[in-house]
């Protein structure tokens, strides 16, 4: 169960384009995580899925089921909103109530599911509240607890984790990587960070204007990415990219770098430069190094690493992690 | 940061408040004192303002010239069902405005109160002649649809303000969670909206309870509500100023003790949306 797959999906606004022609395979018990820049589709794209968006024209298919044209509240799809979506009005125990309500479930098995649910989420103390009366992370888990007592076919998220501070946010998505690992539901995650995509995915579709740029595992596409877009978006800080006759030397009009692929020396290497910012990390420090010729590279270097503001520095880039790209930006 | 106001302009300021709120009370209050007058002092001149006998004896002839109770009963009928049923056939049209907007929802929102500003008298003869054909003349299902068309622009325009309101991601999820529209609207929109709901209802029922010119004009005796029965006393052999304000206070007591009691929310209901 939870087997989904897209064919020749688009979605028009007006005259506007907002998914262009796409096919996907989301299988069974997958993670499956759409990023990429705002604007790019990717929540468009969960709300087609989740069927709260018609689609323009394709077919969308549940369980090898057309669900193209079935409302959302039959798809037996399950979705976690960035803004929690909670039913202000009803206690935290009917919230998560309220799938189970309307699946018209007996009252005693819906009891149990609850506080199965609750003690999952660590919500069991608070099922008397009010939404109100809740943290941010607390509300999240109730919008979660709300997708997981009816055992959907498959679970979406959409941004769920932005409205949270940093540290809750990390707690959270261990959490809900948990919660997949228990559960091996499919689940599809939409977000702009690209770090919840690294961590938690299976599999990662970037996306850009509308299109998919790239499905696969988080390490593929790290590795291989297949053009300057999915290489510039995956991996944090971003790969470096180096146009002109730097980059024909290895027969290519551009070259990416990544920021750890670059060993680093103060007395001999390939390039070498100034170094403009040097950021401390304690674990890493990563330098802004200003190259003649080439602009400003960013390396990543042991967190021991002592170099300050004007010092110069020589960078070799490891060869076998070079990625080249032809003109139109597709890797060779 | 507060701005400094000082005690003098603050008591001017409380004067003049006072001074406009008796203005627009003065009316009603003559009203009612008037009721405990005789017909004779009713008309005096000058007008005796509390030195006059008071009595009851304006009241006792209303209830024995006319029934209060039925007329009174004919208000309560038709300015609750009129609302009620407003209110049914506006949650959804509010709804599907609010939530999935066309092109054009702007525009239907406009016509709908742009037939607020036609003159009632305007359609008087064909929707008497239509009542007059059906049998809904002098009946209260008749007001009641009538008052019902009336007011349901009003309806639909405040309920919309409302739910304008609600995040449309609450509704999205109840979908996501498996309810159907009807679902959707009872358990969601419904409760999460009572407050607008509620100031709605109220606002319709003093608007209904108040309406004289399609109540005069298609009711005679059987259906005939408050307004009706105030009328009566305007009669073709002179005005009984006692009697008519003894039959115009009953009438409005009623609303008025409604009106008191549901302040905030009216307040609430006319006020919404003004900032935010």
């Amino acid at each position: 169960m939870g087997h989904i797959s897209l064919k020749q999906v688009t979605k028009n606004f007006g005259s506007t384009e907002v998914i262009k022609p796409l096919d996907l395979e989301i299988n069974e018990g997958e993670f499956v995580v759409f990023v990429g820049p705002s604007g790019c589709g990717k929540s468009t794209l969960l709300r087609l899925i989740a069927g709260l968006e018609d689609i323009s024209s394709g077919v969308i298919e549940i369980d090898g089921v057309d669900a193209t044209h079935t409302p959302p509240a039959k798809r037996r799809l399950a979705m976690v909103f960035q803004s929690y979506a909670l039913y202000p009005h009803m206690t935290v125990r009917k919230n998560i109530a309220f799938p189970l309500k309307m699946a018209g479930m007996e009252k005693a098995e819906a009891d149990k599911r609850i506080e199965n649910a609750a003690k999952i989420l660590n919500l069991t103390d608070y099922l008397e509240r009010r939404p109100g009366q809740l943290s941010g992370g607390q509300r999240q888990r109730v919008a979660i607890g709300r997708a997981i007592v009816r055992e959907p076919a498959a679970f979406l998220f959409d941004e769920p984790l932005s409205n949270l501070d940093a540290a809750l946010r990390v707690n959270m998505r261990l959490e809900i990587s948990e919660l997949h690992n228990s559960l091996a539901t499919t689940m599809i995650y939409v977000t702009h960070d690209q770090v919840e995509a690294m961590t938690m995915a299976d599999k990662i579709v970037v996306l850009s204007a509308g299109r998919i740029e790239q499905v696969g595992s988080p390490l593929d596409l790290y590795r291989s990415p297949k053009n300057l877009f999915v290489a510039g978006f995956i991996g944090s800080p971003k790969m470096n990219f180096i146009e002109g006759p730097h980059a024909q030397k290895f027969g290519a009009a551009t070259v990416g770098v990544r920021p750890e692929h670059i060993t680093l020396s103060t007395t001999e290497g390939e390039w070498s430069g100034k170094v403009n910012v040097s950021e401390h990390l304690g674990s890493d420090t990563f330098l802004h190094v200003e190259v003649p010729g080439i602009g400003t590279i960013t390396a990543r270097a042991d967190g021991e690493f002592g170099v300050h503001h004007g010092d110069t520095v020589y960078l070799t880039p490891a060869p076998d992690k070079l990625h080249r790209f032809d003109a139109q930006g597709q890797s060779i | 940061m507060a701005r400094a106001v000082s005690t003098r302009r603050q008591v001017a300021v409380s004067i003049f408040a006072w001074l406009v709120g008796l203005a627009i009370f003065f009316p009603i209050l003559w009203t009612v004192l008037t009721s405990f007058k005789t017909e004779a002092e009713a008309i005096a001149s000058p007008p005796s303002f509390l030195l006059f006998d008071w009595t009851l004896d304006n009241y006792a002839e209303v209830q024995e010239r006319s029934d209060y109770f039925r007329h009174f009963m004919n208000s309560v009928v038709i300015s609750l069902g009129s609302t009620l049923l407003g209110l049914l056939i506006a949650i959804p049209a509010a709804w599907s405005m609010a939530f999935v907007p066309a092109k054009r929802t702007k525009d239907v929102l406009m016509w709908m109160l742009s037939t607020k500003m036609l003159p009632p008298v305007g359609v008087l003869i064909p929707i008497y002649l239509i009542f007059r054909d059906t049998g809904l003349l002098d009946t209260q299902i008749g007001l009641v649809i009538v008052l019902t068309l009336i007011n349901l622009p009003i309806i639909v325009w405040m309920l919309f303000t409302y739910f304008r309101e609600i995040p449309g991601e609450i509704l999205e999820a109840s979908r996501m969670d498996g309810a159907e529209l009807r679902s959707e609207i009872i358990y969601v929109l419904v409760p999460m909206a009572v407050p607008g709901i509620a100031s709605t209802l109220l606002l319709n029922i003093i608007l209904a309870w108040n309406e004289a010119f399609w109540t005069l004009n298609l009711t005679a005796a059987k259906a005939a509500p408050l307004t009706a029965f105030i009328a009566s006393y305007s009669s073709p052999e002179g005005l009984f100023y006692a009697k008519l304000s003894a039959a115009s206070t009953m009438a409005i007591a009623p609303i008025l003790i409604l009106g008191w009691f549901s302040q905030k929310q009216l307040v609430r209901g006319l006020t919404f949306g003004a900032v935010k």
